[in-house]
């Protein structure tokens, strides 16, 4: 019975190794020691031949419970070495949640850009296409294909820079509204973004500064049309609830004219500094396309009616975001572009 | 264009508030910009008699007792010259506010509380007014002008407000009049906006007159008939050269104008009231009692009434006598024909001149007037020939002359007075407002507006007011009907006839944005800078005199030096805004502008410019080189294609740290660090890194991208660490490890070492090398294959060792 006083002590030893357990590493190392290829029990099992024959199958049993015994009692205690290194490294990795966030710095798109891409994503969804002109524009296509021949007050309005004898810089771009009902019929619905130029510079005018142009040309179109557009543009980009209010005004290449107001998203109409007191906010002019335009272009105006209309992107852009002073729009400063990260 | 609410009621019953017609007059297409109390910084002062007035011994002072009626009698201190017992003053009760003035008493210094003081130890409950303490001289109320007290009527009651009494509760409305309406640029031109919106009836002035039968001739002749298409020319004698009522310098003062004397303040009365400039000869000065109307000699000279001397042109419309110009075409007249104290006999102009003559004229000399302000805009033959008729009348009524029948008036190939007729339907309006207005509040509105209406069925046969030169089509009339009849009644519809079309950016336009996009995920902000700069920051980037650079488009105009030239490149201002930046105490920074340039064909320009659209780039404060190129390369990446960058020369970028970026052997653009002498020249303080792509170029190497298969078997890497001589360049050891194994997909470098570790002359280059199986599996032992060859490769033609 020398084989099972064995068995016994190697149960003992077992028990007493398994307390001195402190991590995965030792674990391994203690387990090899006893189920190894050249561990203990492995060591019983090839001390079988020495036994008699008869005895050996029912040694062979109960060293094999042995191994097994001792496999499940290094599983329950490898359980608990792994459950108390998961603790220990949670404790180690654990940080200050309130460290400031690692950012990869995003830049920002100008202002401007924000604002066009906003109208272009509202009115392309009514089905306009964008259309870009140049930016130089001779006399023909600035001025007297939009109705305002040479000896007109109205070119007054828009003190242009001249180039070259025929040749200036677009006040307006209205001048692409020409190009594009030159090169196509209608049905015609078209955005015109670009940078347009006027003699002008003081806080709220730059000689340089965006407009967006909109023209709508095909069959029975109505002054209701362009209000019902304006409306849609006026809730899109200033917020539902907003209205819009038409009044009378002038352009040489619009009949009827108007100025159109939108209701001030500040103080909902009531009347506060931004709205001067009126409740209304100037946002852009626009009206019926004139007969003489349409007829410079080759359009029948007795067939087609349109409307047209145009806004100074930074003057959108200063009412959104509250710019005071448009010079900012233009002066590349990071801190003030900065802000536009979002 | 200013007009008084007490003049506009010479034509107009107005029952409503000054307030409700400022919106009236909005609605219907007149904004008014600013509407003003005569009086607005006078209040609390009244009627006051002076009861009792002693003199306080050794000052110039009086203390007085002032009786204000309801208001009570009250004490006052009074220094005024003229303060006497029984008179009646303006009196500033405590609490009141009036004009503070200086120690001259005239010069207004703001506007100041009156409390209750003590003058010489002397209590003094108010304060005795001048006309200057209330805003008021002697234009708008009789004596005011008196340094002293202001001398009220005996038959004012005490204790009345004075406001009423010296006309400072009028009001003036500062009124927009939008440039197709130079009708409107006169008090009846507006009123008679306000006789149609308040619904009444217009009340025109007289322009009735007496003339007596005289022999004299006066001539005239016009020689340009484009520039002037009438003049009219009447004569007036036995002029009685005197002040004029009050009634019309306070008109004139309301208007800001100075009254001058009864014959000069007609003609400016005549300009306000009509919108029709007017003139006055002294006949005497006038050779031959002849005028002609001509072109100017190149040369000829002028001095105008405000003694300036002006040489013309043969584009400036001048008035002649027999043989010397009298007056500049309206805008001003000569000195030497000016009207005199002693003037006994007057020719009155009154003319339509075209506008963009005097528009021109005007500018080109820098002379301007209220005059030509009104003849810019555009005058009207119908207003021109009752204007000389009002002036004569007026001439009769205040009795300053004599109106003779002579008179000469000269309509030329370029008059027109013929009366206009115009046809509408009235479904047609309705269509293009997309309402329904009656047709009998057509009518309405249109008789309103003087139009004669003649109605047969759909159709308006319409004769126009002879004073609108602004309506040509139906749509005119439609606009007419909605700015009357009310733009609320518009309400919003959807194009209800209107095709279905696609909108939404085009393919080039979304590229643009995808390249916007990639650059602010780079960290870049994008900017807008002027599309001109100054020739000057041309040569601050050094750029040589025949470079490209140079063949710039000149604005003709500028609006300053800076802003002269149309840009040919972007750099300069890219640099302007890195040191704008700086200057700021932003010390680092990157920013992008995609903007065009303008490439003329031939100068000065006789056709259209190219304009070519450019990427700039500019990173300032830590960032070198490569943190640029890195951007620069994943848009290389974004178009799916490859940049490479071959040291290059630009004459602004640092000789050694610069390179043309070049796509499939074209160059696009260049990229760099700003040449260290010219940070220094601007003092920047902070090295720039700088970039500029010409975006078609650039696009124009996009590559449709497509999805290739995934290799079926793994790929296979080694790291080469290579010592290399100094002078070798990365792409030169790149270019050899591709082309010496076909397998090679993709070289990086990621290590560069030079220090003592190594030999001197020499570089450690480390590279991670992938290569890629094709049609069966890479095993180690091909790929040690392959890293064998290329070594050899290394070693054979650049003397390249492994680490």
């Amino acid at each position: 019975m020398e084989n099972m006083r064995e068995i016994e002590e190697i149960k003992a030893k077992i028990e007493e190794a398994v307390k001195d357990i402190k991590s995965s590493a030792t674990m391994r190392e203690i387990k090899m020691k006893f189920l190894g290829k050249a561990g203990e029990i492995s060591a019983l099992m090839k001390k079988l031949k020495e036994i008699p024959p008869e005895e050996r199958p029912a040694m062979g049993k109960v060293i094999n419970a042995l191994r097994e015994w001792a496999e499940k009692r290094f599983d329950e205690f490898e359980d608990v070495v792994k459950a108390a290194e998961l603790g220990q490294r949670y404790e180690k990795e654990k940080i200050d949640v309130t460290l400031p966030g690692k950012q990869r710095k995003k830049g920002a798109f100008h202002p401007d850009t924000l604002i066009i891409d906003e109208l272009v994503s509202v009115f392309s969804g009514m089905g306009f296409e964008i259309y870009e002109g140049p930016e130089i524009e001779n006399d023909y296509y600035n001025f007297t294909a939009l109705n305002t021949p040479k000896d007109h007050p109205a070119r007054d309005m828009q003190d242009t820079f001249y180039l070259g004898a025929d040749y200036l810089l677009r006040t307006q771009t209205s001048a692409g509204q020409i190009r594009v009902m030159e090169n196509k019929k209608p049905p015609i619905k078209i955005l015109s973004p670009g940078k347009v130029y006027r003699f002008d510079d003081d806080a709220t005018h730059s000689p340089m500064f965006s407009q967006m142009e909109g023209l709508v040309v095909d069959k029975g179109i109505t002054l209701c049309d362009l209000k019902g557009m304006l409306d849609e543009f006026a809730r899109k980009v200033f917020g539902d609830g907003i209205k819009t209010r038409l009044r009378p005004s002038y352009f040489p290449f619009t009949e009827p004219s108007v100025e159109v107001d939108v209701s001030c998203f500040e103080c909902g109409g009531k009347g506060c500094k931004l709205c001067k007191g009126t409740g209304w906010i100037e946002v852009l002019g626009a009206g019926m396309v004139n007969r003489a335009v349409l007829q410079n272009c080759g359009i029948d105006p007795d067939e087609y009616t349109g409307f047209a209309f145009g806004m100074g992107i930074e003057r959108i852009a200063m009412l959104k975001y509250g710019i005071n002073n448009m010079k900012l729009l233009f002066e590349g400063d990071v801190r003030f572009l900065k802000q536009f990260r979002s | 264009m200013k007009a008084p609410l007490s003049w506009l009621k010479d034509y107009v019953d107005i029952d409503v508030s000054a307030q409700e017609l400022e919106e009236k007059l909005f609605s219907c297409g007149f904004e008014v910009e600013e509407l003003t109390e005569v009086g607005k910084d006078i209040s609390g002062v009244y009627v006051g008699e002076v009861t009792e007035c002693e003199p306080v011994e050794g000052t110039h002072l009086h203390v007085c007792k002032v009786d204000c009626g309801e208001k009570g009698v009250f004490q006052i201190c009074c220094g005024a010259d003229n303060v006497a017992k029984g008179i009646k003053a303006p009196v500033a009760l405590e609490g009141a506010t009036v004009y503070a003035t200086a120690k001259d008493h005239v010069t207004v210094e703001g506007v100041m509380t009156i409390k209750k003081g003590k003058l010489r130890g002397i209590e003094s409950f108010g304060m005795l007014c001048s006309g200057v303490e209330l805003g008021v001289n002697g234009d708008m109320f009789e004596g005011a002008d008196y340094n002293g007290l202001l001398i009220l009527p005996s038959s004012c009651k005490n204790g009345e407000d004075v406001k009423p009494i010296l006309g400072l509760d009028d009001y003036i409305f500062d009124i927009s009049v939008t440039a197709n309406r130079p009708d409107c640029q006169s008090i009846l031109g507006i009123a008679r906006e306000v006789a149609a919106v308040l619904k009444k009836p217009l009340k025109e002035p007289r322009i009735d007159y007496k003339t007596v039968p005289d022999g004299r001739k006066v001539k005239v002749t016009i020689t340009a008939p484009d520039l002037c298409p009438r003049y009219i020319a009447h004569y007036v004698k036995d002029i009685k050269i005197a002040p004029s009522p009050m009634w019309l310098r306070r008109r004139l003062a309301l208007c800001g104008l100075r009254s001058i004397s009864n014959v000069v303040d007609i003609t400016n009365f005549v300009l306000l009231e009509m919108g029709q400039p007017m003139h006055a000869f002294d006949l005497d000065t006038i050779e031959g009692s002849e005028i002609v109307v001509r072109r100017a000699h190149n040369g000829e000279k002028i001095v105008t009434l405000d003694e300036k001397e002006f040489t013309l042109s043969h584009d400036n419309l001048v008035i002649c006598d027999g043989s010397k110009p009298a007056a500049l075409a309206g805008i001003m007249g000569g000195l030497n024909t000016e009207i005199k104290d002693t003037t006994g006999e007057v020719l009155f102009e009154a003319a339509k001149f075209a506008r963009d003559s005097v528009r021109k004229t005007s500018r080109a000399l820098g002379q301007h007037s209220d005059s030509s302000a009104i003849f810019e805009k555009g005058t009207n033959e119908y207003t021109t020939e009752r204007a000389m008729k009002r002036a004569l009348h007026l001439i009769d009524e205040l009795g300053c002359g004599t109106v003779t029948d002579v008179c000469a008036d000269v309509a030329t190939e370029y008059s027109d007075t013929s009366v206009k007729h115009l046809a509408v339907s009235v479904q047609k309006i309705n269509a293009l407002l997309g309402i329904e207005v009656p047709a009998a509040t057509i009518r309405e509105i249109l008789e309103s507006l003087n139009f004669g209406v003649t109605m047969s069925g759909d159709c308006l046969e319409l004769t126009l007011p002879p004073y609108r030169d602004d309506i040509f089509a139906y749509p005119d009339i439609a606009e007419e009907v909605i700015r009357m009849y009310g733009y609320e009644h518009i309400h919003g519809t959807f194009m209800p006839t209107a095709k279905v079309t696609n909108g939404g950016w085009n393919e080039e336009q979304r590229a643009l944005n995808k390249l916007r996009a990639l650059l602010v995920s780079e960290g870049l902000y994008e900017i807008s800078n002027y599309s001109f700069y100054s020739e000057k920051d041309i040569d601050m980037l050094r750029i040589p005199d025949d470079a490209p650079e140079r063949k710039f488009i000149k604005v003709l105009n500028p609006i300053s030096e800076e802003l002269a030239v149309m840009r040919t490149f972007l750099a300069p201002s890219m640099v302007n805004t890195m040191l704008r930046n700086l200057k700021r105490g932003n010390y680092e920074g990157g920013e992008f502008e995609i903007a065009k340039v303008y490439v003329p064909k031939s100068l000065p320009i006789n056709s259209f410019p190219e304009e070519r659209m450019k990427l700039c780039i500019g990173l300032w404060g830590s960032a070198n080189f490569f943190d640029l190129k890195g951007i620069v390369e994943n848009i290389a990446d974004s178009l799916n294609t490859k940049f490479e960058f071959v040291a290059g020369k630009t004459t602004f970028l640092h000789p050694g740290i610069t390179a043309d970026i070049m796509c499939e052997g074209e160059k696009i653009g260049y990229i760099g660090s700003v040449d260290p002498a010219i940070i220094e020249a601007i003092a920047a303080e902070r090295p720039m890194m700088l970039a500029e792509l010409d975006y078609e170029l650039m696009q124009k190497h996009a590559k449709a991208f497509k999805y290739s298969p995934l290799p079926k078997y793994p790929e296979a890497q080694r790291d080469l660490a290579l010592i290399a001589d100094a002078g070798l360049t990365c792409a030169q050891i790149e270019n050899e490890i591709y082309s010496a194994c076909k397998y090679v997909s993709e070289v990086k470098l990621f290590d560069v070492y030079i220090g003592n570790q190594i030999e001197s002359g020499k570089k450690s280059m480390a590279y991670n090398v992938t290569f890629t199986p094709k049609d069966e599996p890479l095993s180690g032992e091909k790929v040690d294959g392959f890293v064998k060859k290329i070594l050899a490769n290394l070693k054979f033609k650049f003397g390249i060792t492994l680490r």
